[in-house]
């Protein structure tokens, strides 16, 4: 293990946790809710849910955010490696996945690790450690 | 009331993404290649983004109504199950083939990404499947019980 010192960004990192810590808090303390994208997002395909407004609200604040972002800071620098079929299967295991396990990355690595769930930080350990063997796998077993 | 602060908590958190640099996938998949060249970066955004959570979750605790008056709605279950470590490890998988988890793929359309509305629309088919397949469980006399 070797780090790439020219990648980490270990400012922006830390400012931009910070921001994500604050959304967390204001949707906790001013909804009552879970800042878990996941949920939040697989909850408005179930009809039954009573309460859509408050998590269509969100996403679309989740989405409307880059669009308001080049009025304070230049666009950020993307860029996707994955094609169309990787994209297709990508999509289809995290939205399984993340349900299954009822959190991803901001429900189990941020809210649940900041509530000392014991729950979240297996999940975390699972879906990191199964992140870096697929990326392992991928980047140096079957495209080497 | 609760619907702009919806709104403001959704903003504030893809403004925090977008400045960490999490909604570029190819960062990420710097973080999660520990072998090669490592980028620690997303360490860094969790660990701030916990160090701000940490006490707002316990005032959260020993509330039952949020300051606008909704019902505090907290995670109950500490059950470490197999869904919980299946659905964990297939989540992993698909995050470490593209590089998107659900929060910086929702971003991405709003980066006018077809690659990113390509994502979402195949994870909204998984959540969709999710669905179908604990309707069709639920729906049998006896369900199998496995956990």
């Amino acid at each position: 293990m070797a780090i790439d010192w020219a990648a980490f960004t270990p400012l922006s990192a830390l400012a931009g946790g910070t921001l994500i810590g604050l959304g967390t808090a204001l949707l906790l303390l001013g909804n009552g809710r879970i800042a878990g994208i996941s949920g939040i997002l697989g909850a408005l395909l179930r009809p039954a849910t009573g309460e859509i407004a408050w998590r269509v609200a969100f996403v679309s604040g989740l989405i409307a955010a880059p669009l308001l972002w080049p009025l304070l800071a230049p666009r950020p620098v993307v860029h996707v490696e994955a094609g169309a079929p990787a994209l297709l299967i990508a999509g289809l295991l995290v939205g399984l996945g993340t349900r299954y396990a009822s959190g991803c990355t901001s429900g189990h690595g941020v809210c649940g690790l900041a509530r000392l769930s014991k729950r979240s930080l297996v999940a975390t350990l699972v879906f990191m450690a199964s992140g870096v063997l697929t990326v392992g796998i991928t980047r140096y077993f079957l495209f080497a | 009331m609760p619907l702009l602060n919806a709104l403001l908590s959704g903003l504030i958190f893809g403004a925090g993404l977008l400045l960490s640099g999490m909604a570029n996938p190819a960062k990420v998949l710097g973080f999660l290649d520990v072998a090669g060249a490592w980028d620690p970066s997303l360490m860094l955004v969790m660990i701030g983004a916990i160090a701000v959570a940490f006490l707002p979750f316990r005032f959260a605790r020993t509330r039952t109504k949020s300051w606008l008056g909704e019902a505090m709605s907290l995670p109950r279950r500490q059950q470490i199950d197999r869904r919980l470590l299946l659905g964990s490890a297939l989540f992993g998988i698909g995050w470490g083939i593209a590089g998107f988890c659900p929060g910086p793929g929702l971003l991405s359309i709003g980066l006018g990404l077809p690659q990113g509305l390509l994502f979402v629309l195949a994870m909204l088919a998984g959540m969709a499947l999710f669905e179908v397949i604990e309707r069709a469980r639920a729906a049998k006399p006896s369900p199998p019980t496995s956990r």
